[in-house]
């Protein structure tokens, strides 16, 4: 495929992307294509309002948290690298990829994607997620004609579930813990990037 | 639509009864009162005149020798019309008082009884739910098809309706078909325009040409009787046309089994375009046999490669004109709206009817034609127009296949018409399953190899299971010229025998399939909590990084096509307004922002500033605010729903069981775009859950986006501008103004004005209004505003610039005609409605004072804020009360942290000001001086007295510290104290965790 090693050949650092995030080489082309159509003022990397601009996340319930996962707050800016890097917690998990590997885990590891996950509910980066965090993420999932008092019985009960130690909050085990028979490679990984 | 189905239907009796008669017998004249005509009937069906439920003489009259007119069109009454009949003979002569006219009233009697039973039928499926979730509709309605047709045999001894192909091509066929193009997801069937027409085009000539020729060759073989006559063509011929999947079956099956969006459009789209290969293949073989094997040509073999390009293309381009045709009339029914929905019936029917004539694929055609036209006909035509082309489509869709079903029942138990052989049946059946399956993982194979989403195994078992042969197989086969094709019988016994297979046996069994293979275990257990939540915060994020990384399949072309059809097409098909209106998105956006930066401005009051809020932010469709407004009416103070589910709740207040939070949880959590994107469907309408979904999240995304703009104001300039980027080439002249003229919060107009401008003009230019009739109350709450306000609290300084109160009002005439707003099914626009009716009336005052309150903070006097008069927008930002984002129960760190960056923001935006803005400023400087005296009596600053109602017990600043959503929400129901934030483990907790725990 010669004609599209040298489209390869225009994103830079392709090579190293694919090898660090498993993409192959059409998911590469692809996302850098999207980033492309992101970065409307061809500026190079992506701000918040690009992130902003898309149409279907003002829809999100969660979207502003997506985007602030993925514009980290006080980087203000994001690159393709950082673009692909973070894509890459949703390729499928690897098969061959095997557990006893000495090399850090891949992003799309059940870890990493949960992580992930944990991060969005988790804003104040404290490594736990707080009744606050808990309640305000679900107020932004539920409709609004739950009313606070059903939202409070919901987030107090969902803590006191996962909460094993007691500490009223879900650390990341904990986290990890409460969703283990979810099958997180199916539901956190996108079809398209495999 | 249907009024003059039954017209043709009554005229073509005639025919019908002619050619039923006619075993040989030149239809008679009938001088029946509504047979006007009888005319000849043609061979070819494209241009036979309507052969209609086709009663089929009884043997003891059906006889060549039929005597009169009169008895010949008694007799074929049927089943019901027995009795008639012979009462009919009773009254001999004379004078009759009441005189029994069936012969008058007969066909569409008939036509209405059999739509009767077929929608009685469909009552008492559905009256059992566990038994429509396990038999699809279909089946039953053929079972029913069978009953029926059995004790019509019973009754008569012959068989008496049969589905006709005239009846079926002409007319069901075309409501289905139309029903499916129009309401067709468009964008997904172009995505994957690619798979379906490889599974089309080569699927279905792969599937024919290997079923003919492996059954040609077990007829050498002898497994198939010597008794089938039938050559190398014949099979051929035959395996055409029992190849096409068939798009009744496929949508009736499909529908239930609830597949995945991809895979339903792809065989259904396989289903509507494999149909334009299979009548193509079926005519060129006709003309094949009719030309005899051995004098076929080369030279005919690439005719009928031809052949197939013209009648799709052509097809389609048919569609095409008539889509572009329907969009341009429907521009100009403005003051027709009474007969606009005809116009689409008649023009999609044309469509097809009109490809017919030239003998190209129909269904393309009409398919091509919804599909096209569908965008600028929904946003020419009003809302309630568009309800009832909604209804009346899927009513008759609903119908053809209902009936569709019905009497491929009924001609099933007609043995007459059939010849069995179980060597070809089982061959057959054998062959179409097995070259599907392989079709289908040879394609599949070569498609993934290009395709982004790749099919997976599940997806190609779904796929060759899905299969499922239906009407068009047997239509076409009935349609077989038995002179020609001696094994006619044979091959009709052996169509409607697959069709049989593989409706009821296929379809009964891919639901339990789908699911045994979709859901491999894990059905045991009841998720927690838990799993409950993060599984469908999962759901979302990935719906997000899907959006993210473009991949709900961004092409190149598309954009292209974008760019086209808003240059040229829209201008050429949309209505002006509407044109305008298309950019409403973007605007609506934007006004939004702005709006709840206002708002939130406003903080410092929140009295008043709810009052100052409420025409726009009801008008915007907002249904929380507006849910809360009734409540307000009702006194009821807190943030409950008209959900009389969730109501009932609300007494007892505390959910203690799992079962209430799961079914809370489960009825409340917001679903992810694929989920709720429900794919076309006949039998039930979406309810405008969809677009209350995107409403309810996109403005609490967009309030609490405010929140970020607050702390970092700058960056709001940047992303209008960016915005404005979006809004492409059209609006490039706006742009260059905008940013200077957009700087200032109370400038909203900029954006809306010109939009509004025109459509003020369009509006006011036509008395009537082009409004819908529903939002006309939102047209007159607003000119009673305008005028009132202005003059008071705006002064003429002011006027320059576009004046605050202006601008919430702007919105709503372009609210109204926003797609989202107009939602028919969505429950609450009756409360809106009632919301912007009561507002105006009791809020004139506090409007007024909320006004003078507004501007009297940014005046410089106000007190304790940093006041230079070039930062006054800024403090009037920055100072007042941030609304902090504090959900009930949250941390309070978060209300300084927020505050502490509109601080921020308050400071180093100074120097990034525009000039024009420090100039309204100083504008506005000199009018609030002016105003002054006559605000400092109205407001103290920071706890402005209730206006009127005073509310019982309410604390203004309880209303503060609460999460701006909640906050915004409040505004509305602001009187009445906004409950205050329960307190975080309140002893509804506690118990909660009780029962757990024991």
């Amino acid at each position: 495929m010669g004609s599209s090693s040298s489209r390869l050949d225009r994103v830079p650092g392709a090579k190293d992307l694919m090898e660090e995030t498993g993409f192959s080489e059409t998911n590469i082309l692809c996302l850098y294509d999207r980033f492309e159509v992101l970065d409307r003022e061809e500026r190079g990397y992506l701000r918040l309002e690009d992130f902003e601009a898309i149409q279907q996340l003002a829809v999100n319930p969660i979207g502003d948290r997506i985007i602030g996962a993925f514009v980290f707050p006080g980087r203000e800016t994001l690159d393709f690298p950082s673009f692909v890097r973070v894509l890459a917690h949703f390729r499928p998990t690897d098969t061959t990829w095997s557990r006893s590997g000495s090399q850090p885990e891949p992003a799309n590891s059940r870890t990493r994607k949960l992580r992930f996950a944990f991060s969005l509910y988790d804003q104040d980066g404290d490594g736990k997620i707080s009744r606050a965090e808990l309640t305000e993420m679900l107020q932004a999932m539920l409709g609004m004609q739950v009313t606070d008092e059903q939202l409070q019985s919901i987030v107090g009960r969902a803590i006191q579930e996962a909460d094993l130690d007691r500490d009223g909050a879900i650390s990341f085990d904990e986290f990890k813990k409460s969703v283990e028979k979810v099958d997180i490679d199916h539901k956190m990984s996108t079809r398209f990037l495999r | 639509m249907l009024l003059m189905l039954l017209l043709l239907l009554t005229a073509g009796t005639g025919t019908g009864a002619g050619t039923g008669a006619g075993t040989g017998t030149g239809a008679p004249p009938l001088r029946g009162p509504a047979l006007r005509s009888s005319p000849p009937v043609p061979a070819s069906p494209s241009a036979s005149p309507p052969l209609l439920l086709l009663p089929k003489p009884r043997a003891e009259y059906g006889a060549p020798g039929v005597a009169s007119a009169r008895s010949a069109a008694e007799e074929p009454a049927g089943g019901g019309g027995e009795e008639a009949g012979e009462q009919h003979h009773h009254h001999g002569g004379g004078f009759r008082v009441v005189q029994w006219e069936w012969s008058y009233v007969q066909t569409p009697y008939i036509i209405a009884i059999w739509l009767l039973v077929a929608s009685v039928a469909k009552i008492l499926f559905h009256f059992s739910q566990r038994f429509t979730t396990v038999v699809p509709e279909s089946c039953m309605l053929i079972l029913l098809g069978l009953v029926l047709g059995g004790i019509v045999l019973i009754a008569n001894k012959k068989q008496l309706y049969q589905l006709e192909p005239a009846l079926f091509f002409l007319f069901l066929l075309p409501t289905i078909v139309g029903d499916a193009g129009y309401f067709m997801p468009a964008r997904l069937f172009f995505d994957n325009l690619g798979a379906i027409l490889m599974y089309a085009v080569v699927g279905t000539l792969w599937n024919a040409f290997c079923t003919g020729f492996s059954l040609y060759a077990a007829k050498l073989v002898g497994v198939i009787d010597e008794r089938v006559h039938a050559d190398l063509l014949d099979f051929l011929l035959f395996g055409a046309l029992v190849s096409a999947v068939d798009p009744v079956a496929v949508l009736a099956v499909f529908e239930e089994v609830h597949v995945n969006d991809t895979l339903f459009i792809i065989v259904f789209g396989e289903s509507l375009v494999n149909d334009a290969v299979t009548v193509v293949l079926y005519k060129v073989y006709i003309s094949f046999v009719e030309v005899g094997a051995e004098n076929v040509q080369t030279v005919d073999y690439f005719k009928g490669v031809a052949s197939f390009l013209i009648v799709s293309i052509g097809g389609t381009l048919v569609g095409l004109v008539f889509a572009v045709l329907l969009g341009f009339i429907t521009r100009f029914t403005k003051k027709v709206r009474i007969i606009e929905p005809l116009f689409v019936f008649l023009l999609v029917y044309l469509a097809y009817l009109t490809a017919e004539l030239f003998s190209l694929s129909a269904i393309l055609s009409m398919t091509f034609c919804g599909i096209g036209a569908n965008k600028y006909v929904e946003a020419n035509i009003s809302q309630k127009s568009r309800t009832t082309v909604k209804y009346t489509m899927k009513t008759l869709a609903s119908i053809a296949e209902t009936i569709i079903f019905i009497f491929l029942g009924i001609s099933a138990v007609d043995k007459t018409k059939w010849a069995w052989d179980t060597g070809l049946v089982s061959c057959t059946l054998i062959f179409i399953f097995i070259f599907r399956a392989m079709g289908v993982i040879g394609q599949t194979w070569v498609l993934n190899r290009f395709r982004l989403v790749p099919l997976d195994k599940i997806d190609q078992v779904v796929m060759s299971y899905g299969g499922l042969r239906g009407a068009v197989a047997f239509a076409l086969v009935v349609l077989l010229d038995g002179e020609q094709v001696r094994a006619k019988d044979y091959f009709v016994a052996t169509t409607i025998v697959v069709v049989f297979f593989t409706v009821m046996f296929q379809g009964l069994t891919i639901k339990p399939l789908v699911k045994w293979l979709k859901v491999p275990r894990s059905t045991s257990r009841k998720p927690t909590i838990n799993e409950e939540i993060h599984e469908r915060a999962f759901d979302h994020i990935l719906t997000a990084v899907e959006d993210i990384a473009g991949l709900q399949g961004y092409h190149h072309w598309r954009d292209k096509w974008e760019q086209f059809d808003k240059n040229y097409l829209s201008k050429l098909l949309l209505r002006k307004s509407v044109y305008r209106k298309s950019e409403l998105w973007e605007a609506y956006q934007k006004i939004n922002i702005r709006d709840a930066i206002s708002v939130i401005d406003q903080g410092g009051n929140v009295l008043t500033s709810a009052r100052l809020s409420l025409p726009s932010m009801t008008s915007r469709a907002s249904f929380p605010e507006v849910t809360n407004v009734t409540n307000y009416l009702r006194e009821n103070g807190s943030g409950v729903c008209l959900d009389l589910q969730v109501i009932d709740n609300v007494p007892g207040a505390k959910v203690e069981e799992d079962m209430e939070t799961h079914h809370v949880l489960a009825e409340n959590l917001y679903k992810p775009r694929r989920r709720y994107q429900s794919a076309y469907s006949r039998h039930f309408m979406p309810l405008g859950e969809k677009e209350r979904q995107d409403r309810e999240v996109f403005q609490r995304n967009m309030k609490s986006r405010m929140e970020t703009f607050k702390s970092t104001r700058h960056k709001r300039h940047k992303k209008e501008r960016s915005l404005k980027k979006r809004r492409g080439s059209d609006s490039k002249e706006d742009g260059n103004e905008k940013p200077r003229r957009n700087v200032s919060w109370q400038d909203k107009d900029p954006v809306v004005v010109p939009v509004e401008s025109e459509e003020e003009k369009g509006e006011h230019s036509d008395p009537e209004k082009e409004k819908e009739e529903d939002e006309g109350i939102t047209f007159v709450a607003r000119k009673a505003e305008t005028p009132k306000i202005r003059p008071k609290s705006v002064p003429a300084a002011l006027e320059g610039c576009h004046s605050p109160p202006a601008a919430p009002y702007s919105p709503t005439s372009e609210d109204s005609h926003l797609p989202w707003k107009g939602g028919v099914g969505s429950p609450p626009p009756c409360v809106s409605v009632e919301a912007t009716k009561i507002i105006p009336v009791d809020l004139q005052q506090a409007w007024n004072q909320s006004i003078s309150s507004l501007e009297s903070i940014s005046s410089p006097p106000a007190p304790a804020e940093p006041v230079h008069p070039r930062v006054s927008a800024l403090s009037r930002l920055g100072g007042p009360r941030p609304a902090s984002y504090t959900p009930p129960g949250s941390l309070a760190g978060s209300t300084s942290s927020v505050g502490a960056q509109v601080a921020q923001g308050s400071f180093c935006f100074p120097e990034k000001k525009e000039e024009e803005e420090e100039e309204e400023e100083e504008e506005e400087e000199g009018a609030l001086q002016e105003m002054r005296p006559l605000m400092s009596s109205l407001r103290p600053p920071g706890a402005m007295p209730p206006p009127p109602q005073p509310p019982p017990g309410s604390a203004p600043g309880s209303g503060k510290r609460r999460n701006p959503c909640v906050y915004l929400r409040s505004f509305v129901t602001a009187p009445p104290p906004p409950p205050p934030p329960p307190p975080p483990p309140p002893p509804g907790d506690s118990r909660s965790r009780g029962p757990t725990q024991l």
